[in-house]
């Protein structure tokens, strides 16, 4: 089959425009679009205009646009058919195409406007400024709801539900230890490593005891479970409630009576709060193990030594100084992981953004809190 | 086995789907046992079947979604089992497929939906693709500031219009519906039920069906087959499938809701159905 043509001739007063091959998306229309534009733009609404269609040896919808859009760009209407406008040699199939074409030949709304981009980079710092305040209010008021919700549950304790707080402190707490005990000794391993390391510039090796026990007790155990949790539990939640909003779930619980609060996000929060200082307080141990074993086998410093220095030196304060964050941490990313689930409206896709950024928010706000408790902490000469 | 012989194709109509022998399992279950089944170029075939049947297993099997245990699959005189990669995307060029609920890829606007396949496909240029875009819009019977909105922000009906929108996109010999009328308010199955009718008039499309509403069977299909027992049991026109003795049919076609549609189609818009 030939590919899409066209060509021009004058006869008369009536310009004859000849399309010859096969006039399809597929069959050269794209490449010929061009040419065609050019042709009317040069041409203008001058004399009349007939197309001959009986060299076309194929037609497609496009194609018959392509024709119909021609015919209007020359100011001339195909359905007058007379001596100056009009198609010759359809036959009754490309006929019915082009009155279809004709039809349906209208602009339509692709959404972008003729703005400059300088000015949509402004309206876009705007609107994020703005949604930005709105969602930190619409987080507070969230914690205030939830805050409010747990006192009423306290007063009432009939509302309070075991099973599933239970549950999630199985998912979210005891599955979670293989990993958390790890990365934390792996973790202690490496402080005391590369302490060492450096220490022994100055023959200091032993400090690296000092160095291991107030690092991974003081910080490194709890803020490392919470952003393992955040990772693991905050998502989960985010995930859980949000697929849990779109398929309408929440508000079929609304309709019921049952308080959404009560039934999702309260045992979560709880669960989180409850677990989040046990698995603390192993990661602080097994990151003090890691340290103790490392010095052992790479600095050669014997684990008496080690143990008798961090019972000296390493005060139990160090100890409950991480272990007093871990609540905290819990409460900021089970609320914020619930907070977003409980946000997702009408798209799969808007679940996937919002789990991201209650990851991030919550990494954010957990770092956020424990700067806030280091300062709180240096005041206190703790 | 109550099986009725199916009716024999007429000699010049040329089949452009022709399945013969499907075998579809899933573990132990057998969906499809010897299935055969011939489509014919610009005809309405609609496909129904109790749940379960296996209607959508089919249309998946047809398009090459799902791979079966055996049998032989032609479409558009293509063997479909031994196509390689490249011939298999030239021949999806020429089938449309609109989806249950759509399937619009939802991170862009209708539009950029409609204009995704001329993308793919043809080095178009973007005045080109959105002016065939718009047209497409407009042919499925859209306003044109749908265009602009994102799949979420549409209503069901207006969902489906777009998503058929895209299975046009690159004129397509061959359409497959998937319960199109699911879900639609009765105004809005009707109109779409016109649509198709009129798609298919003005474009010569083929269109493969598969649907539960009585209605549309009534007012778009040229032929029905009905799936049971692992195969197609019967195939024909709605006149002499609602004729067939097979226990299934009758209840199907002659239940309430059977005899409601046929009284709806038969008293207003009786030659509606004669247009081919």
């Amino acid at each position: 089959m030939a590919k899409a043509s066209f060509e021009a001739l004058q006869d008369g007063p009536v310009q004859r425009l000849i399309a010859r091959g096969a006039w399809t998306l597929e069959g050269g229309l794209v490449s010929i679009d061009g040419d065609l534009r050019r042709f009317v733009q040069k041409r203008g609404g001058a004399g009349g205009l007939r197309i001959d269609l009986s060299g076309v040896e194929k037609l497609d919808t496009s194609g018959a646009m392509v024709l119909q859009r021609t015919m209007r760009d020359c100011g001339k209407q195909a359905e007058r058919d007379d001596l100056l406008e009009g198609f010759d040699g359809a036959d009754a199939q490309a006929q019915a195409l082009l009155k279809q074409a004709g039809s349906h030949l209208k602009p339509c709304d692709l959404g972008g406007d003729g703005r400059v981009s300088f000015m949509l980079v402004l309206e876009r710092l705007g609107r994020t400024t703005v949604s930005a305040g709105a969602e930190a209010l619409n987080i507070l008021s969230f914690v205030g709801a939830v805050v409010a919700r747990l006192g009423g549950t306290i007063a009432r304790p009939s509302r309070f539900r075991p099973t599933p707080m239970v549950h999630h402190m199985e998912e979210a707490g005891l599955d979670a230890t293989l990993i958390v005990g790890l990365m934390s000794f792996l973790i202690g391993a490496v402080v005391a490593f590369m302490g060492a390391t450096v220490l022994a510039a100055f023959g200091a090796e032993v400090f690296a005891v000092e160095l291991v026990g107030i690092s991974v007790l003081r910080e490194f155990g709890v803020l490392l479970t919470a952003i393992l949790i955040a990772g693991r539990s905050g998502s989960a939640f985010t995930a859980a409630i949000g697929s849990m909003k779109l398929r309408e779930e929440i508000d079929a619980m609304q309709v019921m009576g049952i308080n959404p609060l009560d039934a999702l996000v309260i045992p979560r929060t709880l669960a989180l709060v409850l677990v989040m200082p046990v698995l603390a307080f192993l990661a602080a141990f097994l990151g003090m193990l890691g340290g103790g074993l490392a010095g052992w086998a790479v600095l050669d410093i014997p684990p008496v030594l080690w143990v008798n220095r961090t019972q000296e030196i390493v005060t139990v304060s160090n100890l409950f100084v991480g272990l007093v964050k871990a609540p905290f941490f819990a409460f900021v990313i089970a609320v914020v992981g619930s907070y977003h689930g409980m946000m997702v409206e009408s798209s799969a896709e808007e679940l996937g953004r919002r789990t991201t950024t209650a990851v991030v928010q919550s990494l954010f706000l957990v770092i956020l809190i424990d700067a806030l408790f280091a300062m709180f902490f240096l005041e206190l000469d703790i | 086995m109550s099986s009725v012989p199916i009716a024999p194709p007429t000699p010049n109509r040329d089949p452009v789907i022709r399945v013969r022998g499907l075998v579809n399992r899933f573990g132990d279950f057998t969906v499809h046992e010897n299935l055969d089944l011939d489509v014919f170029r610009g005809e309405i075939l609609g496909i129904v079947g109790g749940s379960g049947t296996g209607k959508s297993v089919l249309l998946r099997t047809i398009v090459g979604l799902r791979k079966p245990q055996a049998g032989r699959i032609e479409m558009l005189h293509h063997d479909m089992t031994d196509l390689s990669e490249e011939e298999r995307a030239e021949l999806n060029q020429d089938i449309g497929l609109l989806f249950q609920d759509g399937a619009l890829f939802s991170s862009m606007t209708v539009a950029q939906n409609v204009m995704a396949p001329l993308r793919e496909h043809l080095k178009i240029s973007d005045r080109l693709a959105e002016e065939v875009a718009a047209m497409k819009i407009s042919l499925a019977g859209l306003p044109p500031s749908a265009g602009a909105k994102y799949p979420s922000e549409l209503s069901g009906g207006m969902r489906k219009r777009a998503a058929l929108a895209r299975a046009l996109a690159l004129d397509p010999q061959i359409v497959f519906l998937d319960e199109p009328t699911a879900g639609l308010d009765p105004v809005g199955a009707h109109q779409f039920d016109e649509l198709v009718v009129s798609l298919r008039d003005s474009l010569g499309l083929t269109v493969f069906m598969v649907t539960h509403d009585l209605d549309s069977l009534h007012h778009d299909c040229d032929r029905i087959a009905v799936l049971a027992e692992k195969k197609v049991i019967t195939v024909g026109t709605p006149d002499e499938v609602r004729r067939t003795d097979h226990p299934w049919i009758q209840e199907y076609f002659g239940g309430p809701r059977g005899r409601a549609a046929l009284a709806s189609t038969e008293g207003a818009a009786g030659t509606a159905r004669q247009h081919a």
